[in-house]
């Protein structure tokens, strides 16, 4: 009864008990490696143009991140891009968003549909056909302009789910109470509804901007000669593209992961807050509805 | 008076919004419509109902057409594969760390999908020990993986991964392990009480999934452009190359026309299938 002789069998059977979670951990690692991958080669000291194959460690490449002004042109044109298109796709989306959930009218089906579907259209069918309308139409000319139209264009509709998501779980009774104290609408929504739904819009508009500042196909067809960081990438990728980039896609990595991780922590904060607050102030507000409140653990 | 301005309101709100959609989505996918029935005189379009288009381009680039679905059906059923297993890790196995699983998880949306696709040229490259290790148990007799398919389909599995984890880790997320519990309360052992009663019940993520994966997988023309060779292009590269380098714009409206209504259908005949399916499974859910 020692232990080398039912090792073997211990393995296989903790193997197979753990099989379902071992594969998961090994697909987090492909998730991963790419990363891993490019943050290396970001040190990496290639021999010709071509950053495949690993030659020495340097950090040549981060001391010069911002040393290609092509490069920095197109990022900074991304960044314009991104934080146009965000803002107003996410003050049409959210105004949407409220139409759809909070009033009944005729055609509200057509307008769900509209808003899904070009998610459910290929990136290439929307470059395609919006590249056709502005050649046929000849103005505006291809260029920053038509970008704004499509990064609008393709994200107002992940706008309309995200803030729609959240309305759908919102408790009117906190308007009524305004209302009950005298608030017009238009103060009820500034004070209440919008503070409330916030969270949503904000992260709306957080995939907005991902989405806007991480396309490439839809603006491979309607950028004209204006370049963006995709389309630097793409266009550098014949010729090599340089080191430069795996730091900056690692500083935007970086600056995303921390974002994320800070809302995250944010909004758990904010709920266990919104959980304590009326217990302390000792008001009797109705248990809502579903779990039993959590504030007295 | 107050009622008409009331009943208004909605309008109002959806106006900017669905205007902008109707503009710059709709009536562009009509424009394409006609484009793809101009006749190409290289300088000039005229409209002539030129329905040959859609003839031409269809036998001079059906290899591509069939290629597509190949490469993006066979890319969505190993996503599936991969993503199961790992959404159903987060949602029942993960306890703590699920939220730092999850974030794993769309990390890779943090990087620029071109250049997450380069990393995968470096990783496929001929001098990789990736390469070396896949020659030594026999899968790279030539010792090269770039422009071959399997170099494609993989980059298109990566890079849609996430889409088919994330709805899948939803539907599992919300699943009431009572009904589970209750198959095995029955005397059912793991296997049964999975495809009977857990795989059931997650098939709309399942579904959403698979639509989120193969949809775009089938118009990409990223990966076959960096991790394809000649063999295989893709519809989307030449989709591409028409209308961006050679310029015959209504062949490459037709290819775009044609592409769209063959995962239409698809989509439709799949929904009509696995969707009721899954619709059964969230009525289940909530009884």
């Amino acid at each position: 009864m020692t232990a080398a002789e039912s090792s073997p069998m211990r393995v296989w059977r903790w193997l197979r008990e753990h099989a379902v979670g071992i594969v998961g951990i090994l697909v987090i690692v492909y998730l991963l490696v790419p990363i891993a991958v490019i943050f290396v080669f970001s040190f990496n000291d290639p021999a010709g143009r071509y950053n495949f194959t690993w030659v020495g460690f340097t950090l040549e490449h981060w001391k010069n991140v911002f040393g290609i002004p092509e490069l920095n042109e197109a990022l900074w044109t991304s960044i314009k891009l991104a934080v146009l298109a965000t803002v107003i796709s996410t003050v049409f989306g959210t105004m949407m968003a409220i139409a759809l959930v909070r009033h009944q009218f005729f055609g509200r089906r057509a307008a769900n549909f509209l808003i899904v579907i070009p998610m459910a259209t290929p990136e290439i069918v929307m470059g395609a056909s919006l590249l056709s309308f502005f050649l046929i139409l000849g103005t505006p000319a291809l260029g920053f302009t038509t970008l704004l139209i499509a990064h609008i264009m393709f994200c107002i509709s992940f706008v309309v789910i995200v803030v729609r998501s959240r309305l759908i779980g919102f408790d009117r009774r906190l308007e009524e109470a305004a209302k009950d104290l005298g608030a017009t609408p238009f103060q009820t929504f500034r004070l209440v509804t919008l503070p409330l739904i916030m969270p949503g819009i904000f992260a709306g508009a957080m995939l907005a901007f991902a989405l806007s500042i991480d396309d490439f196909v839809i603006s491979n067809f309607n950028s004209g000669t204006t370049v963006t960081f995709p389309l630097y990438i793409f266009g550098a990728f014949q010729r090599g593209v340089p080191v430069e980039v795996n730091c900056i896609a690692m500083i935007l990595f970086g600056i995303t992961v921390a974002a994320m991780v800070f809302t995250t922590w944010q909004q758990r904060r904010a709920e266990r807050l919104a959980e304590v607050r009326p217990d302390q102030e000792g008001a009797a507000m109705p248990t809502p509805p579903g779990p039993p409140v959590q504030a007295a653990a | 008076m107050a009622a008409l301005k009331r009943r208004g309101i909605p309008y109002a709100l959806l106006l900017p919004g669905t205007a902008w959609l109707i503009v710059f989505f709709l009536i562009p996918l009509y424009f394409m419509g006609r484009l793809s029935l101009n006749v190409n005189l290289g300088t000039y379009y005229p409209f002539d109902w030129h329905w040959q288009n859609y003839s031409d381009a269809l036998s001079l680039y059906d290899t591509q057409f069939v290629r597509s679905f190949i490469y993006s059906g066979l890319a969505t059923l190993i996503c599936l594969l991969l993503a199961y297993p790992l959404a159903y890790t987060i949602a029942f196995k993960a306890g703590r760390w699920r939220h730092a699983l999850l974030l794993a998880v769309i990390a890779p949306f943090f990087v620029t999908y071109l250049i997450r696709t380069i990393s995968w040229v470096t990783i496929l490259s001929d001098e990789s020990p990736v390469v070396d290790v896949l020659h030594a148990i026999g899968l790279a007799p030539d010792h090269r993986v770039l422009a071959t398919a399997p170099a494609v389909i993989s980059g298109l599995v990566y890079n849609y991964l996430p889409f088919m984890v994330l709805p899948i880790y939803a539907s599992l997320e919300r699943l009431d392990m009572r009904l589970v519990e209750a198959a095995k309360d029955l005397y059912s052992n793991a296997a049964t009480a999975f495809f009977k009663v857990t795989l059931p019940l997650s098939a709309p993520g399942v579904v959403a999934g698979t639509l989120l994966t193969f949809i775009p997988a089938t118009g990409d023309y990223v990966n076959a452009a960096f991790l394809g060779g000649t063999d295989n292009q893709m519809i989307g590269n030449v989709i591409q190359s028409l209308y961006l380098k050679q310029s015959d714009y209504p062949a490459a409206a037709a290819l775009s026309f044609v592409l769209m209504a063959i995962i239409l259908i698809i989509v439709l005949i799949y929904i009509r299938f696995a969707g009721s399916e899954a619709l059964m499974g969230e009525e289940a859910a909530k009884a």
